[in-house]
């Protein structure tokens, strides 16, 4: 399905404003001079058409509403209306400035029927306020074509050639040279370029322009990009009435995930990233994502995330006159593999993790649940890295094992940000003996020490200093990961300390 | 009216091994302290620590150990803390003979969303343990919420160790309260094993006790600090003025 707006830039004004009597025209500069950009319907009759300079148009009509044009104003509209349109189907792309295209394949039953779709959509967007046409074809180019040049109308498959046959080439959207050139021909209808044979074509324009032509015949057809990531799995419920009430969107919710996961059991896949879409009867969407750390088949578990996201939300869902579409779409699904419950199994264990890191996440936010893993890398602070618990990586790593029979080298809790302390110490390398940190003094009763560690000097441009670590005992007992930041003499002439971890 | 409350005790007292019954607990390792927690910590109790320093914590992350066996355990900790006292680091964890996979960690904005974060986990049957780390004395953790705590824990059985840091003792509904510190380690010359002085100020089903307590990296379990190993009975400092001899008398 295409859709045309073919005044949505005075739409937009007009929407905004109070009703003029004056007709309205949007201008734009242009090399210096000023010509009109878009006209209203008032405007139109006037003779008034985009292109003509502004002071022509002023001598023309005397009571002018002039405004400046703001072409991205209307492309954010004209987004906005795409994204109203998700509703009749995910598969919407903009085309142009003020086009729309719309894959309806399979989707028109819903609405009973193509012509009944049609006209469904276009007084929906009429009831807003914009002028609209649409027409219903088997391919994209075709559809398009026959929204802009004729009145609402459904091809056929198949019918397509014959519907677009008595088009003039502009139809066929080729730029304007090529435009311009095949009317010099003498080409001035779709049928007479379509009957010329295609080599001549391609030799005389280009083969995107054949490409086009068969396109807006109907012969080959180039899927749309749509505007939004495509759910693998989708469960919708409309309403005739929109709803209001909070128990009874809860309730659509859980029925949404158990239609979602019986679809998703007959594939054998889980749903790793869901999205709930609340579609406002004013236009308004709301969408609520999710995360899980494993592929999720269990509408009670998806209710019950939901309802933890929708809790955490800082600013609860506006229901405005009420929704009159929810749609649950698992965005990406994988293959869930079955667990078979072996004779001493615990799989319930996982589950239960699986459950709680996913619930912690939906209120919380994934980035603040988070699991441990291994790096390869011998600096400190990076050697173990904390990674959201749902999008871990599988990784072959190993944690270092440690020396049996010896005390911890390394501190429980270390600091973010290693904290300059004051020390004194022999020079060159000598142990920390006595040293402050955040204005305490501490003895040192006991240091190990020093463990070496250089930092990776291939992977930095910069030569970074060594560090030299101490593990440090003061009078009471408390222990400390002190380092000396770089070789005295070599790497530094006055080396600064610092603490960066605490030990048990 | 004492005589009303010293009948509630008795009755406390009365019905408190009936309650307790089926109820397990785990041993710590250091037998003092077991026998006077009536065979170590009750699991699925809330334990409430009061950090002198960061000592507080390895007890905290080595207790969680012992009493989750093989399964997981969850760290929630305050934005906060980590800033202040430093966040756990799986390297340490390691090093202190707990495998750091079985640690997750939740960072959480305040202390009201790591209590809510706490008693969501506490109905997680796959937790062993989750350590709630509590920055100072928040208002949202009264005594309301303790009990609510101690409610949630015992429910699936997932122990609590409330980690309280620069907080001070306020009315709770915790099983046990204590004060932990670092302790210095023995005069030998090895950097030895970790040693917590541990305060048990506070019991539901018990005596008070005063320990120190070792933990041994090797067994995963706590003991009476070795300190026969020690050649000086007592600890000293670095006996600078050959003091050998007095140190020796002493011990």
């Amino acid at each position: 399905m295409a859709l045309w707006f073919a005044r949505l830039p005075t739409d937009r004004l007009q929407r905004q404003r109070s009703p003029d009597d004056r007709p309205l025209v949007l201008s734009i500069k242009n090399n210096n001079a000023r010509i009109l950009y878009a006209v209203d319907r008032k405007a139109a009759r006037l003779r008034l058409a985009p292109g003509m300079p502004l002071a022509s148009a002023r001598a023309m009509v005397r009571e002018l509403n002039i405004v400046e044009a703001d072409a991205s104003a209307d492309a954010k509209l004209l987004a906005a209306i795409a994204d109203w349109c998700d509703r009749y189907t995910p598969f919407v792309s903009i085309d142009g400035i003020d086009g729309l295209l719309l894959d309806v394949t399979g989707a028109t039953h819903l609405f009973g029927g193509e012509t009944a779709m049609l006209e469904t959509v276009r007084a929906a967007i009429a009831r807003q306020g914009f002028t609209v046409r649409g027409a219903i074809a088997g391919t994209a180019a075709a559809a398009r074509a026959l929204a802009r040049f004729t009145d609402a109308t459904i091809a056929a498959p198949g019918a397509e050639a014959k519907a677009v046959a008595l088009l003039p080439v502009a139809a066929l959207n080729l730029d304007s040279v090529d435009t311009h050139a095949l009317r010099r021909a003498g080409l001035k209808t779709v049928a007479q370029v379509a009957s010329r044979a295609r080599s001549e074509l391609t030799a005389r324009f280009s083969k995107e322009m054949v490409f086009k032509l068969d396109r807006a015949l109907g012969l080959s057809e180039k899927p749309i990009s749509p505007r939004r990531i495509l759910p693998d799995y989708m469960a919708e419920h409309r309403f005739a009435e929109p709803v209001v009430v909070q128990d009874f969107i809860a309730g659509s919710i859980l029925s949404l995930a158990e239609s979602l996961c019986r679809v998703l059991e007959e594939r054998g896949q889980g749903a790793r990233k869901l999205e709930a879409s609340f579609f406002r009867s004013d236009g308004v969407v709301n969408r609520i994502a999710l995360d899980t750390a494993r592929p999720l088949r269990e509408p009670k578990i998806i209710a019950r995330l939901f309802r933890e996201r929708l809790d955490a939300l800082s600013d609860p869902l506006d229901l405005g006159f009420g929704f009159d579409l929810i749609r649950l779409g698992a965005l990406h699904a994988e293959r869930l593999v079955p667990e078979s419950v072996g004779l001493e199994a615990r799989p319930d264990d996982d589950k239960e993790i699986a459950f709680l890191i996913d619930r912690l996440a939906a209120r919380f936010g994934s980035h603040r649940i988070l699991a441990f893993q291994p790096q390869d890398t011998h600096i400190p602070e990076a050697a173990g890295v904390a990674v959201p618990a749902q999008h871990a990586p599988e990784t072959k790593l190993d944690w270092e094992p440690r020396i049996p029979g010896e005390a911890p080298q390394r501190p429980l809790r270390m600091l973010s940000q290693p904290e300059p302390i004051e020390v004194m110490a022999q020079i060159p390398d000598g142990p920390p003996l006595r040293f402050r940190w955040r204005r305490a003094l501490h003895a040192v009763a006991r240091a190990e020490g020093p463990e070496r560690i250089a930092m990776e000097w291939w992977k930095n441009q910069k030569p970074q200093p060594t560090r030299d670590y101490y593990r440090v005992e003061d009078e009471m007992g408390r222990r400390f990961w002190l380092y000396r930041d770089g070789l005295y003499g070599r790497e530094r002439f006055a080396p600064r300390w610092y603490v960066h971890g605490l030990f048990a | 009216m004492p005589n009303a409350l010293k009948k509630l005790e008795q009755a406390r007292q009365l019905l408190q091994p009936i309650l307790n019954e089926g109820r397990s607990r785990m041993r710590l390792g250091h037998a003092d302290a077991d026998s006077v927690l009536g065979g170590g910590l009750l699991l699925g109790a809330v334990h409430e620590i009061f950090a002198g320093d960061a000592g507080a914590s390895g007890f905290a992350a080595c207790a969680a150990q012992r009493v989750s066996g093989t399964k997981k355990m969850l760290w929630i900790i305050q934005d906060f803390s980590t800033l202040e006292y430093g966040t756990p680091s799986p390297t340490g964890f390691a090093e202190l003979g707990i495998d750091p996979t079985r640690f997750l960690l939740l960072r959480a904005a305040n202390a009201e969303d790591a209590l809510r974060a706490g008693v969501d986990a506490l109905s997680c049957t796959g937790l062993g343990a989750v350590i709630l780390e509590i920055v100072g004395n928040p208002k949202v953790l009264d005594l309301v919420a303790s009990r609510r705590l101690v409610l949630a824990a015992q429910h699936k059985s997932v122990t609590v160790i409330l980690l309280r840091q620069g907080a001070i003792a306020e009315p709770s509904a915790a099983q046990t309260r204590w004060q932990i510190r670092s302790h210095h380690s023995s005069a030998t010359d090895d950097w030895g094993m970790p040693r917590f002085e541990t305060e048990l100020v506070r019991n539901r089903q018990g005596e008070i006790g005063h320990w120190v307590m070792e933990w041994s990296c090797d067994d995963g379990a706590f003991r009476k600090p070795d300190d026969q190993a020690a050649h000086f009975g007592l600890v000293v400092r670095t006996p600078a003025d050959g003091s050998f001899a007095a140190a020796a008398l002493a011990g």
